[in-house]
């Protein structure tokens, strides 16, 4: 009897526990998505909804006007070329040396010889960096300032992501490269026709790191191009929309308010049309990106 | 598979390198561009011991030994960028493993597989938007005029705060808003690892009595400790990164005394004020520190859970 009476009681609790813990888990949810809608809603709404902070998650005097405006700003649709450039071309250049890096790291120090020199040079880069000034000064004599090859060369070795496809490589069984080889392919054949396409969901979460990184990354953008008319995406809205409302929190003035408000409906729209490429690939790569981090992080 | 008995050592070499040729030939690009852009650099850092002038060149420049370092340690802006760059940093990390820690232990006690899996895309969203876009986005929330905090805050107590321009409050947000950008990312690691609680451990303890909060406390977190070792101890490394991307585009000379870090100033003795030797030196200094973190992070790392890089 008092076993019943336990559960019971037990049971109560749990439920209120439940509710809550189910309204928490949504509310958190829905904290994260909402900068984003609340970026879509101001960029949507009439100027004095937004001056006087009306707008929350749902636009108030619907109009389009913001995005109008920027149709008139030619550098914003030019940087974002660059950008798609960046990235196109990032990602072969990167995907191919992590792939080209993480195929001899996968095997074992006795089925290669010399593999634990590599290792340690690329290790070592990892802990230790040369620092702002001396990088910018090689890229800088190496005659890549201004080009889009700055964006993408001297990153072009990450060897955070060369780890977790080493590791995913690693994880395969010996056998595969075995029968590969007694078939009588050599460590090219191997590679590209037996050890890649079994690499799939690591490559495909590579792939969104690698991308994401290159459409996001403003600083490269911001240091090695010296004319705003070379700056990728990000980088010209950290001109358009930072450095902006920096002068605005230093000089506190109604009259500079006024035009910020006047201004934030385009601010927002450009921020919101700058998300959308990661908001569109984020759901399709999603499912092999789980599997990809927590391969990387927690293995065995 | 091939053992070298019977043969003189050139013999050996040359059949390991014929079996092995193409392993090195695929390394050449990426060994290249490390070596080009990475290691070529580090021989860079010797302006840092000189008195660098661009028209003289690296190496035309006058050797100035350790003067850039004591010059560095002097400035006043040093001792608070390192005391700013500690606290923001080490503040992230510590909330960094509590909050995904009890967000995924909440979201595991969810029953419903599907809500609990669009919850779980929902909150690393963020963690892929940029910080220019985030801290434009905290700004535009923030700002004392026109942002959805204040005006509920005037709302309530009739008073505004300038968030962003106030040196109490500028490092709890930059502290809550990293954390609330990344915290769904950690997340995931977690949640895999609950998932690969033993079910039947579960049962075992309810058979014996234990409740719902007994058994997360006895079974389930005990099962997620490595993991939260593994973190913390790789998190080590970190304590001289406060987040660069994040700060350099909140910071406003407003809140200089309790936001510039370590990071924006290399960046502003480097970039703003074209003093090489200073920004190098003070980058130096924060390499060095962080390689031995680091360096003690794996250590830790491999004798507790067995970690390794490659």
């Amino acid at each position: 009897m008092f076993k019943i009476k336990r559960n019971y009681r037990e049971n109560t609790a749990r439920r209120v526990f439940k509710v809550f813990n189910y309204c928490f888990c949504c509310l958190t949810a829905l904290l994260c998505l909402a900068p984003m809608i609340h970026v879509m809603a101001l960029s949507l709404s009439a100027s004095k909804y937004v001056n006087s902070g009306m707008v929350l998650l749902v636009p108030k005097g619907l109009q389009l006007t913001a995005y109008k405006d920027l149709l008139a700003k030619e550098q914003f649709f030019i940087s974002m070329w660059i950008s798609v450039k960046r990235v196109l071309l990032g990602l072969v250049i990167n995907m191919t040396v992590i792939i080209l890096a993480s195929y001899p790291l996968s095997k074992r120090s006795s089925e290669f010889a010399g593999r634990q020199v590599y290792v340690w040079i690329f290790i070592f880069s990892m802990l230790f960096g040369a620092g702002l000034i001396p990088t910018y000064l090689i890229v800088a004599n190496t005659g890549l300032l201004n080009t889009i090859w700055a964006l993408i060369l001297p990153g072009a070795v990450q060897v955070s992501n060369i780890i977790l496809l080493q590791n995913f490589m690693k994880a395969l069984p010996d056998e595969i490269s075995e029968a590969a080889f007694i078939d009588g392919a050599g460590h090219w054949r191997t590679l590209t026709q037996v050890i890649l396409p079994l690499c799939k969901p690591s490559l495909a979460a590579i792939s969104l790191f690698v991308m994401v990184g290159h459409w996001n990354d403003w600083f490269a953008g911001s240091i090695y191009m010296q004319s705003y008319k070379d700056y990728p995406l990000q980088t010209y809205l950290q001109t358009q929309i930072i450095d902006w409302s920096k002068t605005d929190i230093e000089y506190m003035d109604p009259e500079m308010l006024a035009l910020k408000a006047a201004q934030s409906s385009t601010r927002s729209a450009q921020m919101f049309l700058a998300m959308i490429p990661i908001l569109c690939v984020y759901p399709f790569l999603q499912k092999h990106f789980t599997k990809g981090i927590v391969m990387g992080s927690v293995k065995g | 598979m091939t053992t070298g008995a019977g043969l003189t050592a050139w013999q050996r070499f040359r059949k390991t390198f014929k079996r092995d040729g193409a392993l090195h030939v695929m390394l050449l690009l990426p060994l290249l561009l490390l070596i080009l852009y990475h290691y070529v650099p580090m021989a860079g850092i010797i302006i840092g011991f000189k008195n660098y002038k661009g028209t003289k060149g690296i190496f035309g420049s006058t050797w100035v030994g350790f003067e850039n370092f004591q010059t560095l340690f002097q400035t006043s802006g040093f001792a608070r960028a390192l005391r700013n760059t500690v606290i923001i940093a080490v503040w992230k990390i510590v909330l960094q493993i509590a909050v995904p820690v009890s967000f995924s232990l909440l979201l595991n006690e969810m029953n419903s597989q599907g809500t609990k899996r669009v919850i779980q895309s929902i909150i690393y969203l963020p963690h892929f938007i940029s910080w220019v876009i985030m801290a434009s986005i905290v700004g535009t929330i923030l700002s004392p005029a026109t942002g959805v905090v204040n005006v509920l805050l005037e709302k309530i107590t009739g008073n505004t705060i300038f968030f962003l321009g106030n040196n109490t409050w500028f490092r709890p947000v930059l502290i809550i808003s990293s954390i609330w950008k990344n915290f769904g990312y950690s997340t995931i690691v977690y949640l895999a690892a609950l998932a690969g609680v033993d079910p039947s451990l579960l049962e075992v303890a309810e058979i014996d009595g234990a409740g719902y909060w007994k058994r997360m406390l006895h079974v389930t977190l005990p099962s997620i400790v490595p993991t939260i070792i593994l973190m913390s101890t790789l998190s080590i490394g970190n304590i001289l990164n406060a987040g660069f991307d994040q700060v350099y585009n909140l910071l406003n000379s407003a809140v200089m005394e309790t936001g510039d870090i370590l990071d924006t100033m290399v960046y502003r003795y480097g970039i703003t004020n074209s003093n090489y030797s200073i920004s190098t030196v003070a980058s130096l200094f924060k390499s060095s520190i962080s390689m031995i973190l680091m360096i003690i992070s794996y250590r830790l790392a491999f004798r507790f859970s067995g970690y390794r890089l490659f």
